[in-house]
């Protein structure tokens, strides 16, 4: 069956079996490898990808549910070789150490951003709930996400008063 | 984890959606959100020939009062229940639940019809909706029918609706009079079952209790209402004594196992207690509104 769908702006088409899941569309098919495979099972979120906008859970998504919509994945986070706002806090705060639960949380920072410019230490520990990291570096990820809002805030143009 | 193969269809009209169902009766489900449907291909609990994805049907993801009713379209995400702030006055116990299913990246995709029609007994929206005698809408080449939630429950993942049918709305009564509810769930983590929940939706009337819906999820086969608790607050008034009694009561409806999350004893003792505070906050809130 044929998927057509924007993968971080750039239009793909791909024949494949109904059964294969959207993330092994994104890693096997398109050769993204950003986006991981941790429980497989819905719990950790290291697979997450923005649909249309919208974080998911690409290991329970059919690859067939994407024809006609947009996927955001972390390689869409930086543009023109400069690291995204998001990557840059995570960067700064010791937002991570392996690494593994990282794209999913920096694509779920990306939503909560864009729908919260200004999320409060509560908001953005709700957004990262669906999301596990082993290494329990919750603290720096919150401090990471924060830290891009800020930088964000500065880059935005003031707002006429 | 790859499912077992299957063929996939999207019909794009609801009619395109029961001619398929009428054609393939139980060789296949449905798929709205898949957030319970997908895992289970995976597991191999479920190997059904055809996949019939009504994501793209259109008209099916209405949320409206009208008509007496809360109408909710077959895919309206948790999700969108939860950012619903208008729902917080009329049905406090669906925006209390709202929040508290699985985590937001399920909820953005998970539906409150596909729920229903999975009939999880740890399922939160079963328990809910017994609460708020809330039924569901049930459409087919036949025709179409409302299937009262209480009726729809047959057992573990089994519901009275037919093969050829697919549930399209859920109704939810509007309440007469000032209303309170919530929704009570011990959970070992975000995104993991219940351990215990309860749902509770209380409708006042001349400062009595006037209705009284209790709906409880992972104390039994399937989610269960406190049917002999309902009974025992209509008309009652609203002291602690009323409320103890009927969390006794549901206590004791409550047929819990034991497993990895808890004892069925200490099951049955949080359903007990979660009654008393769900009443007692479900009063209050009446009382404010």
């Amino acid at each position: 069956m044929q998927v057509s769908c924007s993968v971080n702006g750039v239009p793909r088409t791909a024949d494949v079996e109904p059964r294969l899941l959207l993330v092994h569309l994104i890693r096997e098919v398109f050769d993204l490898t950003g986006t991981h495979v941790g429980c497989d099972t819905t719990s950790c979120g290291a697979c997450t990808v923005l649909l249309d906008g919208t974080p998911v859970k690409s290991c329970t998504v059919l690859a067939v549910q994407a024809d006609g919509r947009e996927i955001t994945t972390v390689e869409g986070l930086g543009q023109d070789g400069k690291l995204h706002p998001i990557q840059e806090g995570f960067k700064e705060e010791h937002g991570l150490q392996c690494g593994f639960c990282t794209p999913g949380m920096m694509l779920v920072a990306k939503a909560l951003l864009e729908r919260n410019p200004d999320p409060t230490e509560e908001d953005i520990r709700w957004a990262i709930s669906g999301n596990i990291c082993r290494c329990t570096g919750y603290v720096n990820i919150v401090k990471a996400i924060r830290w891009a809002a800020r930088r964000m805030a500065e880059e935005r143009p003031a707002a006429a008063v | 984890m790859l499912p077992p193969r299957f063929d996939y269809r999207r019909p794009g009209s609801l009619e395109e959606a029961v001619d398929l169902l009428a054609e393939h009766g139980d060789q296949a489900k449905v798929l709205a959100g898949g957030q319970s449907l997908i895992p289970l291909l995976k597991f191999r609990l479920a190997a059904p020939a055809l996949l019939v994805d009504v994501n793209r049907v259109p008209g099916l993801d209405g949320l409206a009062e009208e008509g007496g009713h809360l109408r909710i379209g077959a895919l309206v995400r948790h999700a969108t229940l939860e950012r619903e702030a208008s729902l917080r006055g009329r049905y406090p116990a669906i925006a209390a639940a709202a929040p508290q299913i699985s985590d937001p990246l399920v909820r953005n995709l998970g539906t409150v019809g596909g729920s229903l029609a999975h009939a999880d007994p740890s399922g939160d929206w079963g328990a809910v909706m017994l609460a708020l005698g809330a039924s569901v809408v049930a459409r087919s080449r036949r025709g179409e029918r409302e299937i009262p939630v209480r009726e729809l429950f047959r057992d573990t993942f089994t519901t009275s609706l037919e093969p050829d049918e697919l549930l399209t709305e859920v109704r939810v009564p509007a309440p007469a009079g000032p209303v309170g509810g919530t929704y009570l769930k011990l959970e070992r983590k975000v995104g993991d079952f219940a351990t215990v929940a309860v749902a509770v939706h209380v409708e006042m009337r001349d400062g009595r209790i006037g209705r009284a819906g209790i709906g409880m999820a992972a104390v039994g086969p399937t989610n269960l209402r406190a049917e002999a608790a309902e009974a025992a607050l209509a008309g009652a008034e609203p002291t602690e004594e009323a409320f103890a009694e009927a969390a006794r009561l549901a206590a004791q409806a409550a047929s819990p196992v034991s497993d990895v999350r808890g004892s069925a004893e200490y099951k049955r003792h949080v359903v007990e207690v979660y009654v008393r505070r769900g009443l007692a906050a479900a009063v209050e809130r009446a009382r404010a509104a």
